[in-house]
């Protein structure tokens, strides 16, 4: 018995080693899929425009050039746009949390008269919309159009993040806490104010960064919604710059010849991807837990 | 999901007449009043606006002053020649995503799921995260970027391997294997997260019951973890072909130049330029209105065959 069974044991151990060797260089090839285009871009905006031009970069940068940088520092249309988009960003999520904890937290009440009916009015939503004419129609006629708080209203509230809010709620925060505060004569307020919010931190820390990532990324509304270029935020910029490629303002004495400044242009793209990225990619690998865990609350079925 | 204790001592809705009831929950409709406001503004009346479908509208008039013309405007678009195109390019464009977008995230969790090695797992999840938090507009540009004929270094990379440059962003024929290969980039990792979560809720038991049976690893993916997983994986199947017709206009509106305008005019773009650039309101709204009915349809006939095959269904 021994005899026989010892050579397959050896086998299989040969072959658990050939499997996971064979699902490590699969998940390598993934990894270094979505990492090289980023690593790219990094490399190709400090480096030298010549050397990215004719296609010399490919990984590693190659020279040492900040020029990019200093253009789009001395850009106003892009200072502008990053300071809007920074405003957006953080007032719009300060409201955000605001009226997405309230909700979230008066649905995850057993006890809230109606709730089937108000579920429902929030829900159906999710899968019937006005359109994008009519939106627009409405908020023409209400007065919103190019206004400084336009992005700010239009992207007050997601029923997706209410729903993560109300499961958090229901699911973690223990109900003889909220019964304890009403026996102590706490009304919904109190409740609200010193026990949910206090408790709701991992949430809050969700919808935190799902809402400010939609503000900086965010462009759709922008574009509908907003005429006076002062109000525009970054991406809209960026599209101009990076899509539609729509000469950028490189000061005219500092660079004599139009094929330096489109040189300048090329590498200055890159150092912009890098600029407008950079916030996210940044706080990115330290809140990526949350981002997870919030993927899993949405997941469960409310 | 775990249901709350709360509300057991709270007093019992039960029994509560229309009046205490409204009295007992005051404070909290008051917390909700924000986010239901926001509801009726921006998306109750833009759907009651959805009536201009069968009217002229006129904006003097509002939403139901206008005029009523019946059909008109959907026999005038079913009619004109974009029609045929719309609905091809927009049906083209999103099957092509699902077939080829949707295995990916799977496949990918399938192979997290079975490293050993927690930190290298950890990341190579961090990495295909990332493309996520990149911007559509940014993604876009890079893009262009990319594939630029004379700098790009996807055609420096053609060239250093004998080939000749292509113009990706000039030609019909590469809009929609570039689009769907940047959309495999920046959704892999992330869709990944959700079957990473089901794969996790696998019962641990039938693992070892198949190990001591003799199964291989390969195996225990084939008969445990992909059985395991195909709820999730057929909720979000069904999920995304209910969004089939409405998704995407960010992207293909920043990628579309007048060089691929013949496939990449699906129908969101064009209500965009025709209906608000054009200013023909009730035209694009009988459009909007269109799609929905065709997304609904789609939504149902998906739902059907897969509670009829699978057992595992929306609603």
């Amino acid at each position: 018995m021994k005899e026989k069974t010892q050579p397959s044991k050896i086998r299989e151990r040969g072959m658990e080693r050939v499997f996971n060797w064979a699902i490590n260089i699969l998940l390598l090839f993934f990894g270094l899929i979505a990492l090289y285009p980023l690593l790219f871009v990094l490399s190709a905006s400090i480096s030298d425009p010549t050397a990215v031009n004719s296609g010399k970069v490919l990984l590693f940068p190659k020279g040492f050039n900040l020029e990019g940088y200093k253009q789009i520092l001395k850009n106003s249309w892009v200072l502008i746009g990053y300071r809007n988009s920074l405003f957006y960003a953080v007032v719009g999520t300060i409201l955000n949390l605001v009226v997405t904890m309230m909700a979230g937290y008066a649905l995850s009440r057993k006890d809230l008269y109606g709730k089937k009916l108000i579920t429902l009015y929030m829900m159906f939503t999710m899968w019937f919309s006005g359109g994008m004419i009519t939106k627009f129609i409405v908020v023409n006629n209400i007065g919103l159009y190019d206004k400084w708080y336009t992005l700010l209203v239009l992207g007050l509230v997601s029923m997706y993040n209410v729903i993560i809010t109300r499961s958090f709620i229901a699911g973690s925060i223990p109900g003889e806490l909220q019964e304890s505060a009403r026996i102590d004569g706490c009304d919904d307020f109190g409740t609200f104010f010193r026990i949910i919010v206090p408790l709701s931190k991992p949430v809050i820390a969700i919808l935190s960064l799902y809402y400010g990532l939609g503000h900086w990324n965010s462009y759709f509304n922008a574009l509908i919604y907003l005429k006076d270029k002062n109000k525009q935020p970054l991406q809209i910029f960026l599209r101009e710059i990076l899509v539609l490629n729509q000469a950028i303002d490189v000061n005219s004495d500092e660079l004599e010849s139009m094929i330096e400044r489109a040189r300048m242009a090329q590498s200055m793209k890159y150092g912009l991807i890098v600029v407008a990225s950079l916030p996210m990619l940044i706080i990115y690998p330290f809140l990526q837990k949350f981002f997870v865990k919030g993927v899993m609350i949405g997941s469960v079925k409310g | 999901m775990a249901k709350t204790k709360g509300g057991t001592a709270v007093a019992k809705k039960k029994g509560m007449s229309f009046g205490q009831g409204i009295r007992h929950s005051w404070q909290l409709y008051v917390l909700l009043l924000p986010a239901l406001i926001y509801l009726f503004v921006f998306d109750y009346m833009p759907l009651y606006g959805m009536q201009i479908a069968f009217k002229d509208f006129l904006p003097g008039l509002g939403f139901s002053g206008s005029p009523w013309v019946g059909l008109k405007h959907f026999k005038y678009f079913v009619t004109s020649p974009q029609f045929s195109v719309l609905i091809r390019n927009t049906l083209m464009l999103n099957v092509l995503r699902l077939v080829f977008c949707f295995p990916f995230p799977i496949f990918l969790a399938l192979l997290l799921n079975e490293a050993r090695n927690a930190s290298f797992q950890k990341i190579i999840q961090n990495l295909t995260y990332a493309p996520h938090f990149i911007s559509t507009v940014v993604l876009c540009g890079m893009i262009i970027s990319f594939t630029s004929p004379s700098t790009g270094v996807i055609n420096t990379l053609i060239q250093a391997l004998g080939g000749q440059p292509i113009d990706f962003m000039g030609q019909e024929s590469w809009f929609r294997p570039v689009y769907i290969i940047s959309e495999i980039w920046k959704t892999t990792g992330w869709s990944s997260i959700i079957y990473l979560a089901a794969l996790a809720g696998i019962d641990p038991s039938l693992h070892e019951a198949a190990r001591v049976d003799g199964a291989s690893r390969f195996k225990r993916i084939i008969h445990i973890n992909i059985p395991g997983i195909a709820p999730t994986i057929i909720i979000l199947l069904i999920m995304e072909v209910g969004k089939m017709m409405s998704l995407g206009f960010e992207k293909v509106y920043l990628l579309q130049n007048s060089l691929n305008l013949p496939v990449s005019e699906v129908i969101s773009t064009y209500v965009y330029k025709t209906g608000l650039l054009g200013a023909k309101f009730s035209y694009t709204t009988s459009i909007d209105i269109f799609n929905s009915v065709i997304n609904c349809i789609l939504l149902l006939i998906v739902n059907k065959i897969s509670s009829a095959v699978s057992e595992t269904s929306l609603f």
